[in-house]
């Protein structure tokens, strides 16, 4: 197999990760939205947690796609 | 055409321009230096100027400056408590650093300097091991406690103990990697639409529609580094001072 073709199908590989981090991703926001419904006043409590956890679930996604661009263009 | 990886180079500015970095004394400015100099001047200009003219009811531009104060202030009562205010120049000066290398790395032909690495290595390094010197000297030996959690069976030390020092370990690892890929996948992704803009043509508005909500996105993405960034210090920092 060419090198060329090995680094695509590796790449292409590598991102299917993101599979999880798409459900985290959503965990996260329904949890957030369900918490501020049931009492909309701990929002101002509630908000920065569920950005600090967006964040980081989203590192996940950038450790893969890390991982596709160094299998790519390393 | 230049590929979507080339914004990342790192080059020396003026004379030995077009010499690689490689070549160069260790002291040579860089592009990448350049950009941390003008964060560092853009923010003591931005809470200079903002505070310059002291009103009790706040103008615009002081209001910015003491909310971007109240919230970092209001971060370490949160996240360290009390004993964190000491810290708060540190954190501070951390907060604004990355924030604005960040947001200037969205101004079209510079550079993001926390898109590499070694920047972004560098700063969680010093997260690090400022945090575990703190809690070294603040409570001697009795530091190491923080990896056997209280409460566990001693039958399961020997388990628990490696883990908790390797998920120790890999805070640096995490902060650094976290904010270097969201930096570098972000404008990468730029450039790669970008780069469909040109080849398409007419058609090329889709990419550039989309190149706009990315950019967008992009800020909140800094801004949001910067804090993550900066809450993950505070509650190490808190792991540190009060032992779990």
């Amino acid at each position: 197999m060419e090198l060329e073709a090995a680094k695509m199908i590796g790449a292409g590989l590598a991102v299917i990760g993101l599979f999880g981090v798409g459900i985290g991703i959503g965990n996260i926001f329904s949890s957030l939205i369900a918490a501020v419904a049931r009492n909309p006043a701990a929002r101002p409590q509630v908000f920065p947690l569920g950005m600090l956890g967006f964040a980081l679930v989203e590192s996940v996604a950038l450790y893969a796609l890390l991982i596709a661009f160094l299998v790519l263009f390393g | 055409m230049a590929g979507p990886l080339e914004q990342f180079t790192i080059r020396a500015l003026g004379a030995g321009a077009d010499v690689p970095l490689a070549e160069q004394p260790f002291y040579v400015f860089t592009n990448s230096a350049l950009w941390m100099v003008l964060a560092a001047i853009a923010v003591t200009l931005f809470m200079v100027i903002g505070m310059r003219r002291q009103e009790l009811v706040p103008g615009r531009w002081q209001s910015i400056a003491e909310s971007s104060y109240e919230f970092i202030s209001n971060m370490i009562r949160d996240n360290v408590g009390l004993e964190g205010r000491r810290f708060f120049p540190v954190i501070f000066t951390l907060f604004m650093f990355i924030l604005f290398g960040n947001m200037l790395g969205l101004l079209p032909y510079s550079f993001t300097f926390t898109s590499h690495i070694i920047v972004t290595a560098v700063l969680a390094l010093m997260v690090f091991t400022g945090v575990t010197l703190v809690g070294i000297f603040k409570h001697g030996p009795r530091f190491f406690s923080l990896f056997m959690p209280s409460g566990v069976p001693m039958v399961m030390a020997p388990l628990m103990i490696p883990i908790e020092v390797i998920s120790y370990l890999s805070r640096p690892v995490s902060l650094s990697i976290r904010l270097f890929a969201n930096m570098m996948a972000g404008h990468t992704m730029m450039k790669v639409f970008a780069g469909f803009v040109f080849s398409l043509g007419v058609f090329g508005v889709a990419p550039l529609a989309m190149n706009v909500l990315l950019t967008g996105f992009e800020v909140l993405v800094a801004f949001l580094q910067a804090y993550v960034f900066t809450v993950l210090t505070c509650l190490y920092l808190n792991d540190a001072l009060h032992l779990h």
